[in-house]
C-alpha cells in the first residue's frame, strides 16, 4: 500500500503559481522549510534535500552577474541583446537579460536588480544594473 | 580486480556516409547507408542484429521506428535514450552491459542526419520544460558562450586560445579527405569571422552538415571472428550535471570530471596512457574544458595548453584527428563520429592523419548544453 502522506502542495502546482505571481508583478521563489535553502525554477520537491515541505518567499531582487553573452543579430532581425546568468542573493541562479545598458557592457560580477516587464507578450523577470532608475 | 566490463565487448564494424551535403535524402536514408556499411564491414547480415541502439532529435520513438524501417526482425534489446549528442556514447555503456549479460549478441549503434540540406535545418532540438527559453538565448551556442565567458573571466582564457582549438581542428581536417572544411584557417581568420554570440565567432562553432555513422559491437569472446581487428571497450563513464545551462553548478567544470575518472578506473589507465583523443567539440570551449576535466592539464590552463600546439598534428596529445565537429562533420549529434574515428585510429587505417602506433583512444561525447558527458576508453588487442 502506498504511504498516505499529505499532498506536496495544495491547489495549483508551483509551476502555475510562479507564472501567476509574475503576471501580477511578484518575483517569488521557493524556500525549503527542511534544509533552509532557496530554489528556482519552481518544482514540487526541494532540489537540494528532496523535501516536499517548502514555502514561497519574496525574492529580494538583488543579484550578481555570473556569466554574460551578447546575441549578435542581423540588422533586419533587430538589435543585439544580452543573455546573462544571474546569481540571486538568495542562492539560486537564473537566466535573464540585463537591460538599460549596452549588451557588451554587462560584466561578470556586476550587481543587478530585478524588475518585471514583458519581453514579447509574456512578462518576465529581467534585470538592470543596481541603483539605476 | 578488473571491472567485468573491461574489454568485455569490441567494435567489429564501422560505417560512414559521405559528409557535407547529401541533398534530397532523409535522415533515415542516410542512417541506412551508415548501417549498410557497418554491417558489411563486420561481415554481418541485418537479421543477425539483435540489439538496436540509436536516437535522433527527429525521432520521438526511434526504438520502434528503426527496427521497422530497417527490417530488423530479431531485436531483443532496444535503447533510444536521448541525452543529446552523447546519446550514442551513452548507448555504449548500455550495449556493453546488455552484451555482457547475454541479453543480445550483436549490437548496432547508428545515426543519420540531413541537418544541412534537410527542411529541419537549424533551430535545434526541443529540450523540454525550460525557464531559460523565454529569454530567447540563441541555443545551443548561447549556453556554451556563457561557459566560455565564465572561463575567460575566471582563468584569463582568451579568444586567441579559443581560436587555437579551431585552428588545430582544421589542421587535422586538412589531412582527412572526408572532412567538410579543409581550407587553411588561422587564429586571425577565426577572430575576424562573423560574431554569433559573444565571445564566439562563427568559426568557434561546429559545422552543420549532413552525415551518418554506425558501429557494430559484439562480446569479446567472438570479436576475432570478423574481418577487421577488433577494437575493445576498456572503460566507460557517464554523468550529467544539468539540462538547462542556468542549472549547471559551475560553468567551468563539466561532468567529464565525474565521467572520466570512472572510465579510467574501469580501463585501468591514466591520461598518460592515452595515444589519441576524440571529443565532441561543439564549440571551441568544449575542448579546453574537457582537456582540463580529463586531467591533461590543470583547471584553467586549457587555453595555453591548446595554444602551445599540444593537440594539433605533431603535438603530444593528438585530438580530433578527423577534424572534429568544427571542421570535419557535425550533423547535430556528433557523438557517433568520435567513436568511428577512434576505431580507425586503433585499426591503424587513418591514412595521413594516423597517429603512429596508437593503442589507446580516449573519447568524450557531449550532450545538450554541456549537460551529458560520456567518457569512453578504447584499446587494441594489445591493451587487454
Amino acid at each position: 500500500m502506498a504511504s498516505e502522506r499529505a499532498a506536496t502542495f495544495q491547489g495549483p502546482g508551483p509551476d502555475a503559481v510562479w507564472f501567476e505571481n509574475v503576471k501580477n508583478g511578484k518575483f517569488r521563489i521557493q524556500k525549503c522549510n527542511h534544509c533552509g535553502k532557496a530554489f528556482f525554477y519552481p518544482r514540487p520537491l526541494c532540489v537540494h534535500c528532496g523535501s516536499a515541505d517548502w514555502a514561497w518567499i519574496d525574492a529580494s531582487g538583488k543579484g550578481t552577474v555570473y556569466s554574460t553573452s551578447v546575441v549578435r543579430q542581423r540588422p533586419e532581425d533587430g538589435p543585439d541583446y544580452n543573455i546573462a546568468l544571474i546569481d540571486l542573493a538568495e542562492g539560486p541562479r537564473m537566466m535573464s537579460r540585463v537591460t538599460g545598458i549596452a549588451p557588451p557592457e554587462v560584466k561578470i560580477g556586476m550587481a543587478v536588480e530585478a524588475y518585471i516587464a514583458p519581453l514579447d507578450k509574456e512578462p518576465l523577470v529581467l534585470f538592470k544594473p543596481a541603483g539605476r532608475q | 580486480m578488473a571491472h567485468p566490463l573491461r574489454g568485455a565487448v569490441a567494435v567489429v564494424g564501422i560505417g560512414l556516409t559521405p559528409f557535407g551535403e547529401l541533398p534530397g535524402r532523409s535522415h533515415l536514408e542516410i542512417m541506412g547507408e551508415a548501417i549498410h556499411n557497418a554491417l558489411a564491414d563486420a561481415g554481418l547480415k541485418k537479421d543477425q542484429v539483435d540489439g538496436m541502439f540509436g536516437s535522433n532529435f527527429a525521432d520521438t520513438l526511434g526504438g520502434v521506428l528503426y527496427p521497422e524501417y530497417f527490417g530488423l526482425k530479431n531485436i531483443k534489446v532496444i535503447d533510444s535514450t536521448n541525452v543529446g549528442g552523447s546519446s550514442f556514447n551513452n548507448a555504449m555503456q548500455e550495449a556493453a552491459a546488455a552484451l555482457h549479460l547475454g541479453l543480445c549478441d550483436v549490437a548496432l549503434v547508428a545515426y543519420g542526419s540531413n541537418a544541412r540540406t534537410g527542411t529541419r535545418r537549424g533551430g535545434g532540438p526541443n529540450f523540454g520544460r525550460s525557464f531559460d527559453a523565454p529569454y530567447r538565448p540563441r541555443q545551443p551556442v548561447n549556453s556554451y558562450a556563457l561557459a566560455a565567458a565564465r572561463h575567460m573571466h575566471q582563468y584569463g582564457t582568451t579568444k586567441e586560445h579559443l581560436a587555437a582549438v579551431a585552428v588545430s581542428a582544421r589542421q587535422w581536417a586538412q589531412k582527412n579527405p572526408r572532412a567538410f572544411m579543409r581550407d587553411p584557417l588561422t587564429v586571425a581568420d577565426v577572430l575576424k569571422s562573423r560574431p554569433v554570440v559573444d565571445p564566439f565567432n562563427v568559426r568557434d562553432c561546429c559545422l552543420v552538415t549532413d552525415g551518418g555513422a554506425a558501429i557494430v559491437v559484439v562480446r569479446a569472446d567472438r570479436a576475432k571472428d570478423f574481418p577487421n581487428a577488433p577494437v575493445y571497450l576498456l572503460g566507460v563513464g557517464s554523468a550529467t550535471t544539468h539540462n538547462d545551462i542556468s542549472q549547471m553548478p559551475d560553468l567551468t567544470v563539466t561532468a567529464v570530471a565525474q565521467a572520466a575518472p570512472r572510465a579510467y578506473a574501469m580501463a585501468g589507465i591514466t591520461p598518460k596512457d592515452v595515444d589519441v583523443i576524440e571529443v565532441y567539440d561543439a564549440f571551441t570551449i568544449n575542448t579546453i574544458l574537457f582537456l582540463e576535466d580529463f586531467g591533461f592539464c590543470k583547471k584553467g590552463e586549457g587555453g595555453p595548453f591548446v595554444a602551445a600546439g599540444n593537440i594539433a598534428p605533431g603535438g603530444k596529445h593528438p585530438l580530433n584527428t578527423n577534424g572534429g565537429g568544427l571542421s570535419c562533420v557535425h550533423p547535430g549529434m556528433y557523438g557517433m563520429f568520435i567513436m568511428v574515428e577512434a576505431v580507425e585510429q586503433l585499426r591503424g587505417v587513418a591514412g595521413d592523419r594516423q597517429v603512429p602506433g596508437a593503442e589507446i583512444a580516449l573519447c568524450n561525447g557531449n550532450g545538450g548544453y554541456l549537460s551529458s558527458q560520456v567518457t569512453l576508453v578504447f584499446g587494441t588487442e594489445a591493451t587487454l
